[in-house]
């Protein structure tokens, strides 16, 4: 079986070698952003492609393992590591607008400090970081807590929309700077639920629970009695 | 013990999917151990087959899923010192107590092999041997049978303009299928198939495997194999069986995807055996 | 890497060296010349007989009754030996077949392999094969005669048949017995070479012990049996020593009409002409027509097994 866990293997390494280049993206986007870095932000557009380039060849890979007709663990963690390559492609896509909104905004003055991005920033890369980390531990429980906290980034997200709105409104001249920042704090709320997704997939890795939209109930077929 | 395991079958009962009649054969087998002498090949299994579905036997080669197939139509009698402790109740009845009939048993119990064994007569007479043997006489009757049998094998289309010619003459997927016809010809109410593939090639097996699908509306199948992806395929529920012992036996979708045991699990993903 | 389709260097295509295998030759010369040398020693021995028993072959021979003194030509002839020869030997086949068979059919089915009694049987069957055949003729006059025969004419008193005499019955039984050990080993070759998985299958759908023997396995065995059945008529065709005290007789003016005559017989007659004859040169021309008579007799009886076994073949692989 050594053939069959090597190329598991691989496909685990390489599932963290995007999950690494999706956080940095992430992280550069931000700093883009605070520190007005257009050089930065250009280098996140072009890096994009690298993402895109990982999701192909992890997908490629997955599906010729499954030709392989594996089962059990092998078989949930080959569907696992497709659907987490989506989510972390998406990501780095949400980053790529992130940047772009930022080189938006560096054309125009610098609007006001930046408070409540930075913080939901922050919140969505822990929850990132933390749903990457429960893969590659197998900790169910660092999944499960953070599922919890994209409510949080929810609320920040409608708290910052409803400041922008009325700061809109106070100061027209700012409109088409709110409105980049309105998308910034989308992309970042879309990145917490990426995370929220990932942590979902690791529990179903590690325990076999699909714990995914909990307001359906789905019935198990009873073992036969023994 | 036995109420509280039938007391069991019925509360789980049906599931959505399983069409399961709880009065008819189901297979019970309570506390059976096996001996060859003096080596015990089956150690203490309790298991229920649940009528209409195919149940499979999985496990390393040794591991006596073999052994119990052939309890269940007692083909281990004709093993010399062959000693057997426990029960199995089919029906209701301990199929090993003295005053029952082995040939009636096999009547109901019928077996495909896994060397396809067709007999050196023409396919007729292949399928219509079971039917003599247990009294048919009149030609059109067991040609009406022998008829239905081999559609029912998915293999009349086949045959039909060859019927009287040697059996041997067919390929192995075909000649597999003449002894699934022979088999349900006798109209059994329980089929035993002992790795009924494993000597064919790919498309044959996909063949019987559809056939055993069709098979599972009127048939309570068992199926021993070491092909894991077929009892997936196939199977709605699996045993794994390990050095004798049960170890798992649960839905074909919960074996198969998320098992119970970390032995079933290193077994099903070829961790070992 | 290399390429698989690099051309090989030229010295390296030829796999072994132009050296001559000696070993080998030699070995197919040794064997080649072992089979030659049978069919000499059998083709001497053939045409000796041919070339000096044919001139005293004829119609005639073959079909009188000598007078007794039948060392001269006028008065000789070989029909009674004739017809007493084949009449034993169907006689014997009459017996030994079923006998064979069934023993064979329980060693192979249904005793248990490693069990006492039937290694026990099996002893006995080899050791029987290996007791020479005077041996034979001396049980023949003890238990045939002396205690069945005497036995039956104690209990069918009258009617005229006399039981405890050499008789054509107790000739053939005695052969029979010879016989026995090569029908059963052969029988049960036949059996052997049958998968079991034919006999799995019958009996998984319900069939008997004895169906299945009856249905699926003797009728797969009957060309095993029949050679096993050539194989008895060949070998008592020719034997003299079982039947000298159990039924043969020096002369009898008429053919054998019942099982409880006597009988003569070709190789008995050989026996006769070559060491009680007054004249070994007037004898000798009939002699050896005697002997060219039993072979063809042999042959011919075989000749009839072999197209019998034939014709069970052929019906075997067409079925219907």
């Amino acid at each position: 079986m050594q053939h069959l866990e090597q190329e598991l293997d691989d496909l685990k390494q390489k599932l963290l070698s995007m999950a690494s280049k999706a956080e940095a993206a992430v992280n550069q986007a931000l700093q883009a952003l605070v520190e007005r870095d257009e050089d930065l932000a250009r280098t996140v557009k072009e890096e994009d492609r690298v993402l895109d380039q990982y999701e192909k060849e992890i997908d490629d890979l997955a599906i010729s393992l499954l030709a392989k007709a594996p089962l059990a663990s092998d078989l949930r963690l080959i569907t696992v590591a497709m659907k987490i390559c989506h989510d972390l492609e998406r990501v780095g896509d949400e980053a790529k607008k992130i940047a772009k909104e930022a080189s938006e905004l560096n054309l125009e003055p610098p609007l006001k400090p930046y408070v409540d991005i930075p913080r939901m920033a922050s919140l969505a890369l822990a929850m990132l970081k933390q749903a990457l980390d429960a893969f590659v531990n197998g900790k169910t429980e660092q999944a499960l807590t953070l599922i919890p906290r994209d409510k949080e980034v929810d609320e920040l997200y409608h708290q910052l929309h409803r400041e922008l709105a009325s700061f809109m409104v106070e100061r027209p001249s700012t409109i088409s700077r709110c409105l980049n920042l309105m998308a910034i704090s989308k992309s970042l709320e879309r990145i917490a639920d990426h995370a929220k997704n990932i942590a979902e997939e690791v529990v179903y890795l590690k325990e076999a629970r699909d714990i995914r939209h909990p307001r359906l109930t789905r019935g198990e077929p009873a073992p036969p009695a023994a | 013990m036995a109420d509280t395991i039938l007391q069991k079958i019925t509360v789980a009962g049906p599931e959505a999917g399983t069409s399961v009649s709880d009065a008819k054969p189901l297979i019970e087998v309570a506390g059976l151990s096996l001996y060859y002498s003096a080596s015990r090949a089956l150690n203490a299994i309790n298991l229920q087959i649940r009528p209409r579905v195919v149940t499979a036997f999985i496990g390393p080669s040794g591991c006596g899923k073999s052994t119990l197939l052939r309890c269940f139509n007692r083909m281990n009698d004709l093993i010399d010192h062959v000693r057997i402790e426990g029960a199995v109740r089919i029906g209701t009845h301990d199929i090993y107590s003295p005053s029952v009939n082995v040939i009636e048993l096999r009547k109901r119990v019928g077996m495909v092999f896994q060397k396809s064994n067709p007999f050196p007569k023409s396919v007729h007479e292949n399928v219509a041997y079971g039917l003599r043997l247990h009294g048919m006489r009149n030609k059109s009757e067991l040609d009406a049978v022998v008829e239905q049998s081999l559609r029912g094998a998915a293999l009349w289309d086949e045959v039909k303009d060859r019927l009287h010619e040697s059996a041997l003459g067919l390929s192995g997927g075909q000649q597999q299928r003449l002894c699934i016809a022979r088999a349900i010809a006798i109209k059994p109410e329980i089929i035993l198939m002992d790795e009924p593939a494993s000597a064919l090639d790919p498309l044959a097996t996909a063949r019987i495997e559809d056939l055993i699908l069709d098979l599972k509306k009127d048939y309570t199948i068992v199926i021993v194999t070491h092909n894991m992806q077929q009892a997936a395929r196939i199977s709605d529920f699996t045993a794994f069986f390990y050095l004798g012992e049960l170890i798992e036996y649960d839905t074909t979708r919960r074996i198969f995807t998320h098992p119970a045991k970390k032995q079933t699990e290193d077994y099903v993903t070829g961790r070992f055996g | 890497m290399n390429s698989p389709t690099a051309t090989v260097p030229a010295q390296t295509r030829d796999f072994r060296g132009a050296g001559f295998d000696f070993a080998s030759f030699l070995f197919t010369g040794l064997t080649g010349l072992a089979t030659w040398l049978i069919l000499a020693i059998l083709a001497v021995i053939l045409l000796n007989i041919l070339v000096n028993g044919w001139e005293g072959l004829s119609w005639h021979f073959v079909s009188t009754i000598p007078k007794k003194d039948f060392f001269e030509p006028e008065t000789t002839g070989v029909l009674p030996m004739i017809v007493g020869t084949t009449i034993r030997v169907f006689v014997m086949t009459l017996f030994v077949l079923p006998v064979g068979v069934i023993t064979a059919i329980y060693l192979s089915e249904y005793a248990a392999p490693l069990s006492p009694i039937t290694r026990f049987i099996r002893a006995a069957v080899n050791n029987l094969a290996g007791v020479p055949s005077i041996v034979f003729g001396l049980f023949g006059v003890g238990f045939f005669i002396n205690f069945v025969g005497k036995g039956l004419d104690a209990l069918l008193p009258g009617a005229g048949s006399n039981w405890s005499h050499p008789s054509l019955i107790w000739a053939s039984l005695t052969l029979a017995v010879m016989t026995l050990p090569v029908v059963i080993v052969a029988t049960e070759e036949s059996l052997r070479a049958i998968p079991p998985g034919l006999r799995e299958a019958s009996l998984a759908l319900g069939a008997t012990q004895l169906e299945t023997v009856w249905k699926i396995v003797l009728p797969q065995a009957l060309p095993g049996i029949m050679t096993g059945g050539i194989l008895a008529v060949s070998r008592a065709a020719g034997e003299v020593a079982p039947i000298l005290f159990t039924g043969v007789a020096y002369y009898m003016a008429s053919l054998p009409q019942k099982l409880t005559d006597q009988f003569m017989d070709l190789g008995y007659h050989v026996y006769v002409l070559s060491t009680q004859s007054p004249n070994i040169e007037k004898t000798r021309p009939i002699l050896y027509a005697t002997v060219l008579v039993l072979l063809l007799l042999t042959f011919a009886l075989n000749f009839l097994a072999i197209l019998i076994r034939a014709r069970m073949r052929k019906k075997l692989r067409a079925l219907t």
